[in-house]
């Protein structure tokens, strides 16, 4: 009787990295980006420091069942961003946490947000779910213009511009 | 360097065109989904790939300027067929030995260990495997053989989700290890979103769309608005589909670039499955890039006298 069907004795070597990648095919978001968004996610909340290594590509393709590439190009991404740097013949690891916004930016960009647009919003008549589609509707755009220009052909460079992840 | 390449590729059946007037080429380095109705052509164009089946018409190579079905090309490629055919009275380990007497190139450790790592029995019979492992042995065997290009015919067809995921992973951990192109087929184009990343679309026998996916995705756009001014849109932008819902309209265009939709319509991006179903439903568009076959609306050229009929997915 075997259970252990999901051990390769190729490579028994435990997972490298804390992190263990998950996909949700039904929220929209790009493969790529979700890989991002989880790395972001986890150093924002501490699971990943600097210097733990991301899941090796091999890892992550055997268990989600992805396109290497799709692997690749979220690993250039977060290098791009500075989160991760790539060591050749080892792997991919987390080179900084990103940067936090400090409590005072945060608490402006809410101040402008619910005496501004929020209120603007109110007095023209719409109740919460009219807002809340709204501005996602709003944001989706917001992402898309800042998302195409310069958007590689391909799997080529990304733009070159950092972003502060918030 | 193309993996496969065809020029006004035709391939009749008695009385019926299988295939017709196919020009393509696809990149080295992608993992393609060919995605079409059924007979649409695309065990056609495959089977003509790997050298299984003569054209009627035009010319197909591989792997740069390789024909198709040559002995340099069969080295290179490995073909697993629709329902993977092996011998079922044989036991695995047979079927392994077997296949490297057949092949100059085998990797016989390569494919026991990849069985060992599924818990394949090497003793069981291969008739008395479950459906997923028939289909592992089978990938196996082709993987065993090192190929270059790796071609599989509908081959999560007849898989449990279980047996399809573990399919795949199987596939993407060779593309990862190995430099490795794979051209695969099927009707369910959600499940090739996560791994594929180069579309070819047929129907009734002929090419209608081909790409990279993201570019294709980055192409096309939904335009939301009302209804009454849907047919200005049109006159804007190539219309693919377009769908009223009383006063609003919704209209699957071309659109490159970042350009703002016209005022009082929405813009978003579409989905693969939306814009595979946007085509299929009207086999008279058609986006082909590169240099033979430039996008346009144009109508197709009339099909020659009996055409294959396209049964609805």
């Amino acid at each position: 009787m075997k259970i252990d069907k999901q051990v390769d004795p190729d490579d028994s070597q435990a997972p490298v990295s804390p992190l263990v990648f998950r996909l949700d095919s039904h929220s929209g978001v790009p493969t790529y980006l979700q890989l991002v968004q989880q790395v972001e996610q986890a150093l924002r909340l501490g699971y990943l420091r600097r210097g733990d290594q991301l899941p090796r590509v091999k890892d992550v393709v055997a268990s989600l069942a992805i396109n290497p590439n799709t692997v690749l190009k979220a690993y250039r991404e977060l290098e791009h961003k500075g989160l991760a740097a790539g060591r050749p013949g080892q792997g991919t690891f987390v080179q900084a946490a990103p940067r936090a916004v400090d409590a005072e930016e945060l608490a402006a960009l809410r101040g402008s947000l619910v005496s501004g647009w929020l209120a603007e919003a109110a007095a023209a008549g719409l109740d919460d779910e009219a807002i809340t589609a709204l501005f996602q509707s709003a944001l989706r755009d917001f992402r898309e213009r800042r998302d195409t220009p310069g958007r590689p052909r391909g799997r080529g460079e990304r733009r070159g511009r950092r972003e502060a992840v918030a | 360097m193309n993996v496969i390449e065809t020029s006004g590729l035709g391939k009749r059946y008695h009385r019926t065109w299988g295939l017709w007037d196919c020009t393509l080429s696809i990149p080295a380095g992608h993992i393609v989904a060919l995605v079409g109705p059924n007979g649409a052509g695309k065990t056609t164009l495959l089977h003509c790939s790997v050298g299984l089946a003569t054209p009627t018409t035009g010319r197909v190579s591989v792997l740069g300027r390789l024909a198709a079905g040559s002995l340099d090309a069969l080295e290179r490629v490995a073909f697993v067929a629709q329902d993977a055919p092996l011998h079922s009275h044989l036991s695995v380990a047979a079927m392994l030995d077997l296949s490297r007497d057949l092949n100059r190139r085998f990797d016989l450790c390569h494919a026991e260990r990849r069985l060992r790592s599924l818990a394949i029995p090497l003793h069981r019979k291969v008739g008395k495997l479950s459906g997923g492992q028939h289909a592992q042995l089978a990938l196996a065997l082709a993987l065993a053989r090192h190929p270059d290009l790796l071609v599989l015919d509908e081959p999560l067809a007849r898989l449990d989700p279980l047996a399809r995921h573990d399919f795949l992973a199987h596939v993407m951990t060779a593309v990862a290890e190995e430099a490795l192109s794979v051209v695969f087929s099927s009707h369910v184009i959600s499940e090739l979103e996560r791994v594929a990343d180069y579309l070819v679309v047929l129907s009734a026998g002929r090419v209608q769309m081909a790409g990279a996916i993201d570019e294709l995705l980055a192409r096309h756009r939904l335009l939301s608005g009302p209804a009454e001014q849907a047919g200005r849109i049109g006159e804007l932008f190539p219309v693919v589909q377009a769908q009223n819902a009383g006063r609003r309209a919704e209209l699957l265009v071309r659109a490159a670039g970042p350009a703002g939709p016209p005022s009082g319509w929405q813009a978003s991006g579409v989905t693969l499955e939306e814009l595979v179903l946007a085509y299929l439903r009207d086999p008279s568009v058609s986006a082909l890039p590169g240099p033979s076959a430039l996008p346009g609306p144009a109508a197709p050229p009339a099909l020659p006298a009996s055409t294959h009929h396209e049964v609805t997915p």
